[in-house]
């Protein structure tokens, strides 16, 4: 029973350990966009791991200053959505094992 | 020493007195410093004379008087007489014819003077300037001219025209004639000028939208876990293919985009690749032919030559469109097939007759709707020398090429290899495979087709289930010569074949010509025997055919530059024409039987209509381009009056046929128009029977005993 438990635990430890790395569920972006805009989601995510609206805020003016104007940015753990983007800029990702992040452009 | 006050104030210097007084500020400091009371005290207090740097100067051409003298008072008096005037002019008195003094003399001294050029407003002049521009205002406004005011221009313009200088300045018309200022006539000029503006113009734009689209989904903890989960999953078992799969499947439709749903590559690649995106440039194509070759289209459609009116008895062909292909210039055309289903579908096999210079060979097929490339290519080892279409299959394509195998192709198929091809093992021809022909399926529902072959077999082969079995159906023997010597084994030696065809009404008789000159009757059924053989030709019979409408007519055409028409149960021929050169192909018209066309290896297309003209073709015309380009094969087409014809250098040319080809007997008033295959059979059973009559006798063959009179009935 207890090497039971004892493996039930390492195993969620690794499960864990596999739900921390980027995962990209949906992308429409070209491909320089796009690895740009996943270290940028990283990068701030890891940054405001505690304020989801801090690290929004630091996507969203990011990309606007980087790639134009009207970027739109979600990071959060439970939510529904149904939104309008330009066509070849969305991307869709889960970080961390619990957090999603979504980012589009529309004006 | 006294106090002098009042005179103090004189400025004037007395003329060569002695300084009595100084100013106190005027000595130096330092008397001052030492001891000296204030200034308002004493003020002529005379510094003592003993010090010798305060003793005044004298100088040295002064008057020199004594202290009592210098003591004097004088007493001045400032009155305002001018000390240069004169005080005793006298002037001559007329009246009392003296001179006398003058009372008072002038005293003004001019010490400056200078004329300027300012007028006062209110004076004659400024009030005559005044009037004057508010007149020209007015003329300015009123838009009658007011002679008053012309007049009173006229006034001051010209009193002022001799007094004004060239320049007589343009005044800026105010706002109100009261508060404008003044300005010398002489000397202010005013210049105004306007800059060329441009002319303006309006633009304006409509800029589409950016493209959206919308995205929508449900996030949550357990889908964020779901979805590494799988990710992880697939990565395991991409590395090493032995994980336990997370059985977490929903039914969520994004589900199926969880693949990392990258858009590789060029997205225009990708669409130019599709299915539906090829159909859509199919369409383009054509319309861009239909578009180049739009006077030909039309040609085809309505043409008619309308010389045919004037000749009866001539036609001729129009040349409309010349299929041509790259990689067929270096080889001949050695069939051509149309298609049964597909109207404007027809496939040509290309090869070399050549029997040195054989490389591979290919067919192609080619639609009308676009002439300038084949919608199919194929390419094979060997030349291909024959094909033919399934009349109920349209998609299958029997072929028989230069190395003797057949094979069976699904034109409709994506890959081009051929779906049935026969072997070495598998009872293949070893010379050319001249022709092929698909036949009716067999008892067994199978698919069959014969081919014919220089190695003397006729060979049935049957599409069994992914096989290809053959059979031996004749075997072309060559007649056993009469001298043979009695020793030896005698050899059966087999003639090359060269063509055939089946008679469409009863499917199991055939003929069959050779490379000797002859044509053997002959019968699915017997296998050794010929039925009967006809001495045709003197060199090898490239084409014999069975008429579309009667069952006993054939014709046929050989390198010895005739045709001849037969009848099947006369040795002799029916009709012998010499066309000059060696005949490719002849082939009859599917509408009549009267018709039919040969192609000449010297260019020429022959067309003939035994219902009009028994000797004579209709029409005979060269349809190549380069000379020296032998033609191959003829067919007709089943629904519309064009011909194709093939040459031995990889063309195809398409010729429309004049009316006076496509006839149909005239009608006479009040009957109805024969039509359908006895109508034709009679026609061509009067011809025969016009030629016949005296021949009557001569042409009886061995077997039959026929009257004179041609059976007029089909069988």
């Amino acid at each position: 029973m207890a090497a039971e438990g004892g493996e039930a635990e390492t195993q969620q430890k690794e499960e864990s350990k596999r739900h921390t790395y980027p995962l990209v569920r949906t992308c429409d972006m070209n491909d320089e966009l796009k690895t740009e805009c996943m270290e940028l989601c990283v990068t701030a995510c890891e940054k405001f791991s505690q304020n989801n609206e801090s690290a929004a805020r630091m996507i969203k003016e990011t990309m606007d200053k980087k790639f134009g104007p009207t970027w739109q940015c979600i990071v959060g753990e439970g939510f529904g959505y149904f939104i309008e983007h330009e066509v070849k800029s969305l991307l869709y990702m889960f970080f961390g094992g619990t957090t999603a992040i979504i980012v589009w452009k529309c004006a | 020493m006294p106090v002098k006050g009042a005179e103090k104030k004189t400025t004037q210097p007395v003329a060569g007195g002695v300084p009595t007084q100084r100013r106190l500020s005027q000595l130096p400091r330092q008397s001052i410093i030492t001891g000296f009371r204030d200034d308002d005290q004493d003020f002529g207090n005379m510094p003592d004379l003993s010090d010798e740097a305060l003793r005044p100067v004298r100088p040295d051409d002064q008057l020199k008087l004594t202290d009592a003298e210098l003591n004097e008072e004088h007493t001045r008096i400032l009155t305002a007489r001018n000390p240069q005037a004169a005080e005793n002019i006298v002037r001559f008195s007329y009246k009392d014819r003296t001179f006398k003094p003058i009372p008072q003399v002038d005293q003004l001294a001019v010490h400056f003077q200078l004329d300027g050029n300012l007028i006062h407003r209110d004076s004659e002049e400024g009030k005559r300037q005044l009037v004057r521009d508010i007149g020209e205002q007015a003329l300015g406004e009123v838009e009658t001219t007011p002679t008053k005011a012309a007049d009173t221009e006229g006034e001051p313009t010209t009193k002022e025209g001799e007094d004004e200088d060239e320049e007589k300045p343009k005044k800026p018309t105010g706002p109100a004639g009261k508060g404008k200022k003044l300005t010398n006539q002489f000397n202010f000029s005013e210049r105004a000028s306007q800059t060329y503006n441009n002319p303006c113009r309006d633009r304006e734009t409509f800029v589409e939208q950016t493209p959206r689209s919308v995205f929508t989904d449900n996030v949550s903890q357990w889908s964020i876990f779901d979805a590494y989960n799988e990710d992880f999953d697939q990565q395991q078992k991409a590395k090493e293919k032995e994980h336990k799969k997370v059985a977490v499947k929903k039914d969520d439709e994004r589900k199926k985009k969880f693949v990392v749903a990258e858009q590789t590559g060029d997205d225009m690649a990708k669409l130019a690749r599709s299915k539906s995106a090829s159909i859509s440039l199919k369409i383009l194509e054509r319309m861009i032919n239909q578009n180049t070759f739009d006077d030909i289209a039309q040609d085809f459609k309505y043409w008619e030559d309308a010389a045919d009116e004037y000749r009866e008895q001539e036609g001729s062909l129009l040349p409309l469109w010349i299929f041509q292909y790259d990689l067929t210039k270096k080889l001949a055309c050695t069939n051509l097939a149309w298609n049964t289903r597909y109207t404007d579908l027809f496939a040509v096999s290309f090869g070399s007759y050549d029997f040195l210079k054989q490389s591979r060979g290919m067919f192609l097929i080619y639609s009308l709707k676009n002439p300038s490339f084949p919608e199919n290519i194929f390419i094979t080892d060997t030349g291909v020398m024959c094909l033919d279409f399934h009349p109920n299959h349209p998609n299958l394509l029997a072929c028989g090429f230069y190395d003797g195998s057949v094979a069976v192709y699904n034109i409709a198929d994506e890959y081009k290899r051929p779906k049935y091809q026969s072997t070495a093992r598998n009872g293949k021809h070893t010379d050319p495979v001249w022709q092929v022909r698909w036949q009716k399926d067999d008892l067994d529902g199978n698919l069959n087709f014969y081919s014919i072959s220089s190695d003397g077999r006729i060979v049935c082969w049957t599409l069994v289930k992914s096989d290809l079995m053959y059979i031996d159906v004749v075997q072309l023997k060559l007649e056993k010569p009469a001298t043979e010597p009695d020793e030896g084994i005698p050899l059966a030696t087999l003639g090359c074949g060269t063509c055939f065809d089946f008679n469409k009404q009863q499917d199991y008789l055939f003929i069959a010509g050779t490379e000797e000159g002859k044509i053997h009757k002959c019968s699915k059924s017997y296998n050794n025997q010929f039925l009967d053989t006809f001495d045709a030709h003197h060199m090898a019979v490239y084409a014999v055919r069975w008429n579309t409408f009667h069952p006993k007519i054939f014709i046929s055409c050989s390198a010895d530059w005739t045709v001849k028409i037969w009848d099947i149960n006369f040795k002799d021929p029916l009709f012998v024409y010499d066309l000059g050169s060696a005949v490719g192909d002849v082939t009859w018209a599917p509408y009549s039987s009267t018709v039919f066309a040969a192609c000449t290896a010297d260019g020429k297309v022959y067309v003939f209509d035994l219902n009009v003209n028994k000797y004579e073709p209709l029409c005979e015309q060269i349809v190549v381009q380069k000379k020296r380009t032998k033609l191959t094969h003829i067919v007709f087409n089943q629904n519309f009056p064009i011909i194709l014809v093939g040459d031995d250098r990889g063309n195809i040319t398409s010729l429309k046929l004049s009316p006076n080809l496509r006839k149909k007997p005239k009608v006479k008033k009040g009957q109805e128009a024969p039509e359908g295959p006895e109508a034709e059979n009679a026609k061509l059973d009067k011809i025969l029977a016009l030629i016949r009559d005296p021949d009557d006798t001569k042409n009886k063959s061995i077997s039959a005993q026929q009257t004179s009179t041609v059976p007029a009935t089909t069988s």
